[in-house]
């Protein structure tokens, strides 16, 4: 990306009034107030560049892609192509063959269960998940295990919402078919130390698919370093389109797994005695893809880039110390989730003031937070809650913001505790 | 639209000290209420004389507009018939969903302060589960949910 404003200060730290600039949205005003958008796990606000880049394409080159020999068509596969190989450099897979385009997280994770899973599990076999994931990382489990007669098994987690590693190891059997883990809690924040997880089931020949939608937006990601064998993010968590995501799998894994879709551009011949599948990644990628999605992805990518992660993670690290210190001046407030390692994620209830509430009087006061159980209803059975707030920053998060979050927090308790 | 139009004074008052709120443990009927949105989870006790609703009570949780809108329901069919509890819950519905029909506010007696939810479309659902829990207990459905 050329570099057309500095977004880093002298100092290496990230220029926020500068970045908020690129962020259209941060300027609208919600209620006559200005937004202070804390709901950055549900979904990220997209930057200039991201939304340029797409208008740009449909305005001079869109065409179906993979098809045409005319320039549109010609240009469009650049772009779409040199989107996955963004992608590919991002998260450091050894070849686009890696990268397959889909719809989100959810779908990544539905297509390990039905192309690496479907064909080859049986009664008897296991999958094991935690007790922290996401429902995109259970249901389509559970769909497999319905299809197969396969079991899934529940690694538990403590009190402070840390993955228990000792009873996730005890879990590991032989019959241990796949690992599915989160890297990253979005009802909780707590980042999981894959490695250790990994090396255990590696040691034990199972492979690893991780749930990275909220860990890509925030850390740098090098699946090779990690060792794992699936990984699933979603472009509308990190600056990017909604529509759009990405399943990276081991080469050697995607190409035994059968395609889960059949149609356009997922074939090389078809006849109606013999049809032949294509190649990686078009295996997995049939009819036409969400090709304006890919290009902001890969101008989410370079966007994202241009700050650097290692100075996005500690802008947003020093958020959720302020936030931490803050929120907890506020009388009846109680943390839901306190691991030693936070990605910037704050889950917490107040006395007497129920979360729907919550984020109700907060909006009034133009404070955009989750309220509800984050699709992750095992966490708050395991806490005994129906619900929580949630707060989730990013980069362009300010702690004036912050401290709007507090003064809306006091004002309900006013009204309501 | 203000917040105070959402939470009149009625409803913070009836959430804090929510009325009816226990088991009837010999209850003629009984129905479970979800809204998987926001995790409220009610439960709707009724305790029949004839066609008549004797005792009326709920017990579970929810956000403030759940909890008051359950209590003031409570309140508001405790005595009457079913026939009277069912006019009731078409008449909540019409004012909690539909700006353009007029509702005689003062007809309803202290349900009209649910008036101002309907201004705030994701809380509407809090504000009807009740009557949706009290509609299938009468009509013998064991469980609603709101979504
Ligand atoms: C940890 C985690 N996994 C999976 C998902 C599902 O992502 P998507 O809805 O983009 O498919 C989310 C998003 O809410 C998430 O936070």
């Amino acid at each position: 990306m050329n570099a057309v404003h500095v977004l880093v200060s002298d100092s290496g730290a990230l220029d926020v009034d500068a970045i908020r600039r690129d962020f259209p949205v941060l300027e609208r005003k919600v209620r006559g107030l200005p937004l202070s958008y804390l709901d950055n796990a549900a979904s990220s606000q997209r930057p200039r560049a991201v939304i340029d880049a797409m208008s740009h394409y449909y305005e001079n080159s869109h065409a179906n892609v993979h098809r045409g020999v005319h320039t549109l068509s010609q240009e469009a596969t650049d772009l779409f192509e040199g989107a996955r190989e963004k992608v590919r450099r991002f998260v450091n897979a050894r070849s686009t063959r890696e990268v397959i385009f889909v719809r989100g997280t959810t779908e990544a994770i539905n297509l390990v269960a039905q192309s690496y899973g479907r064909p080859t599990f049986g009664p008897g076999d296991e999958i094991l998940v935690s007790w922290l994931e996401h429902h995109a990382n259970i249901v389509p489990w559970q769909m497999l295990c319905q299809q197969t007669g396969a079991t899934l098994k529940v690694a538990p987690i403590t009190q402070s919402g840390e993955v228990d590693f000792d009873a996730f190891a005890a879990l590991l059997s032989p019959r241990t078919r796949l690992v599915a883990l989160a890297h990253v809690s979005n009802a909780l924040g707590t980042v999981i130390p894959v490695h250790r997880f990994i090396a255990a089931a590696r040691a034990r020949g199972v492979p690893v698919l991780l749930d990275g939608a909220q860990a890509v937006p925030h850390m740098k990601v090098d699946v090779q370093e990690l060792d794992c064998d699936f990984y699933a993010f979603s472009g509308h968590k990190m600056c990017g389109p909604t529509g759009i995501g990405v399943l990276y799998g081991r080469e050697s894994l995607l190409n035994a797994m059968p395609p889960w879709q059949g149609g356009g551009d997922m074939i090389l011949a078809v006849s109606f005695e013999k049809t032949v599948y294509n190649g990686l990644p078009y295996k997995f990628e049939a009819g036409t893809p969400d090709i304006a999605g890919a290009i902001g992805l890969g101008a989410a990518i370079d966007y994202l880039e241009s700050l650097g992660m290692e100075r996005i993670a500690a802008a947003e690290h020093a958020l959720l110390v302020y936030a931490n210190e803050r929120l907890a001046t506020v009388p009846g407030l109680r943390f839901v989730g306190t691991a030693p390692e936070k990605a910037a994620v704050v889950s917490f209830t107040i006395d007497k003031v129920h979360p729907h509430d919550l984020g109700t009087i907060l909006d009034h006061e133009g404070v955009a937070i989750r309220t509800g159980h984050h699709c992750a209803m095992p966490v708050m059975e395991f806490y005994g809650l129906p619900a929580t707030a949630r707060a989730s920053f990013a980069f362009y998060n300010t702690r004036a913001e912050i401290d709007r979050l507090v003064e809306a927090l006091h004002t309900a308790r006013e009204m309501l505790g | 639209m203000d917040l105070k139009d959402l939470y009149r004074d009625v409803i913070v008052d009836h959430n804090r000290h929510p009325r009816n709120f226990r088991e009837i443990p010999d209850a003629d009927r009984r129905a479970d209420g979800f809204n998987p949105l926001c995790g409220d989870k009610l439960t709707v006790f009724v305790k029949l004389d004839g066609d008549r609703i004797s005792d009326v009570s709920f017990n579970g949780s929810g956000c403030a507009i759940s909890v008051a809108s359950a209590s003031l329901l409570t309140e508001s069919v405790m005595g009457k018939t079913i026939a009277e509890a069912e006019g009731l819950f078409s008449q909540m519905h019409q004012l909690l969903t539909r700006d353009d029909v007029d509702i005689d506010v003062s007809s309803l007696g202290k349900l009209g302060a649910l008036s101002g939810v309907r201004e705030f479309p994701a809380r509407v659902k809090c504000a009807s589960l009740c009557w949706h829990t009290l509609d299938a207990a009468l009509h013998q459905q064991d469980q609603v949910s709101t979504e």
